[in-house]
């Protein structure tokens, strides 16, 4: 019984990975967006700390976004062998598509009606990200604490007017968190 | 060595040293394969790029596919993605443990919690420029280049998503088939 389950589980974590892997069209934090929506609002699998958790661990790791992630989530679930299902679903989309279109790839790159496709669909993927953004800041605003919502803002003023990296940012926010942990623990000791 | 085996140390390279997303990658996959082993020419990389960005999944993972069927048909293709992938896999596989076995010290909570609004700030920009790139043509913010198709789009996508709660995934699929039917009958 146990082992069905199991093999339940990693079935879940492969087909839920290559569903989101097929659909994520630019960058990282699309496929992130997709996998808070999956695994937090629709499988309760992950709490939604944890999630953001995740995405910052896999944005200081190397290697791409989404294989990262697909392993955290896949060990959290069901151990390795959990880590290599999510993996192989998320990497056998792009693997299947990217091999059949080399084969083309003069006719697909020049296609008009693909260029048209692409550029319509950033629309919904604009959407997506944007609702999953509103509820991950309103969840922030509704801790009450001024200081994360500060943090919160100045981030995001230097990712889009600086030009901030990802990776600078989470470092400065790690040294920050170090620095509150290290205030907070003297003042219980005091 | 082999050509094969060369590809699988580079893609380890580059999935090794390519922190922070895709855009870090591509300096360090032009490095490996256009300049030090000198499978490719510069301007089939320039189409590789070009593919890689019209098509679902991790740029890494698309070009080390691409690389790979190119020079070497499917085990070629394994080789590569093998490659690029296992560097990931025993990092985040470390992190994760590390992870899971300390988050529910106080310390630890009070570290992850500031790196918790930089990680929304970071998924609303990357939203932004999507938005950006989406909305305005060649992604230049004036009114003259508002594209009053996608804008609408976006703002019927939103509104699903807020009010019903639609699938995300209906949503990317249904805006490119909605999307490129009405540019075709407009």
């Amino acid at each position: 019984m146990k082992k069905k389950t199991n093999t339940n589980l990693l079935w879940q974590l492969f087909t839920s990975m290559f569903l989101l892997s097929s659909c994520t069209f630019g960058g990282g934090f699309v496929i992130v967006s997709l996998m808070k929506k999956k695994f937090v609002d629709e499988k309760h699998w992950l709490e939604e700390e944890e999630m953001l958790d995740i995405t910052a661990i896999t944005q200081s790791s190397p290697g791409p976004l989404p294989v990262n992630a697909s392993v955290i989530i896949g060990y959290r679930m069901a151990g390795i062998p959990g880590s290599l299902a999510a993996v192989f679903g998320t990497i056998l989309p792009p693997m299947i598509i990217i091999s059949l279109i080399s084969l083309c790839y003069e006719q697909f790159r020049t296609n008009t009606l693909v260029a048209l496709a692409l550029q319509v669909t950033r629309a919904g993927v604009a959407a997506v990200i944007i609702d999953v953004t509103l509820n991950l800041a309103s969840n922030i605003i509704a801790m009450k604490n001024y200081f994360y919502v500060a943090l919160m803002i100045v981030c995001f003023l230097a990712a889009v007017v600086f030009d901030f990296s990802a990776i600078l940012m989470i470092l400065s926010c790690l040294m920050i968190g170090i620095m509150t942990a290290f205030i907070s623990s003297r003042k219980e000791c005091a | 060595m082999p050509v094969i085996l060369q590809l699988f140390f580079s893609f380890m390279q580059v999935g090794m040293f390519s922190v922070g997303g895709g855009y870090a990658a591509i300096p360090l996959i032009q490095d490996q394969i256009v300049n030090i082993l000198q499978l490719m020419s510069i301007e089939e990389f320039s189409d590789l790029i070009a593919i890689a960005e019209m098509t679902p999944g991790p740029i890494s993972i698309n070009s080390s596919t691409f690389v790979g069927m190119q020079l070497g048909g499917v085990p070629g293709v394994l080789v590569c993605t093998l490659g690029c992938i296992i560097p990931s896999f025993v990092i985040c596989l470390s992190l994760a443990h590390f992870y899971y076995k300390y988050r529910s010290f106080s310390g630890i909570q009070t570290v992850l919690a500031s790196l918790r609004p930089a990680v929304v700030a970071l998924i609303a920009s990357a939203g932004l420029s999507i938005l950006t790139l989406g909305v305005f043509r060649d992604g230049v913010t004036t009114v003259a280049n508002i594209q009053y198709v996608e804008l609408s789009l976006f703002a019927v996508c939103l509104f699903l998503l807020r009010k019903y709660k639609v699938n995300p995934i209906l949503i990317i699929l249904g805006s490119s088939v909605v999307g490129t039917l009405l540019y075709l009958f407009l």
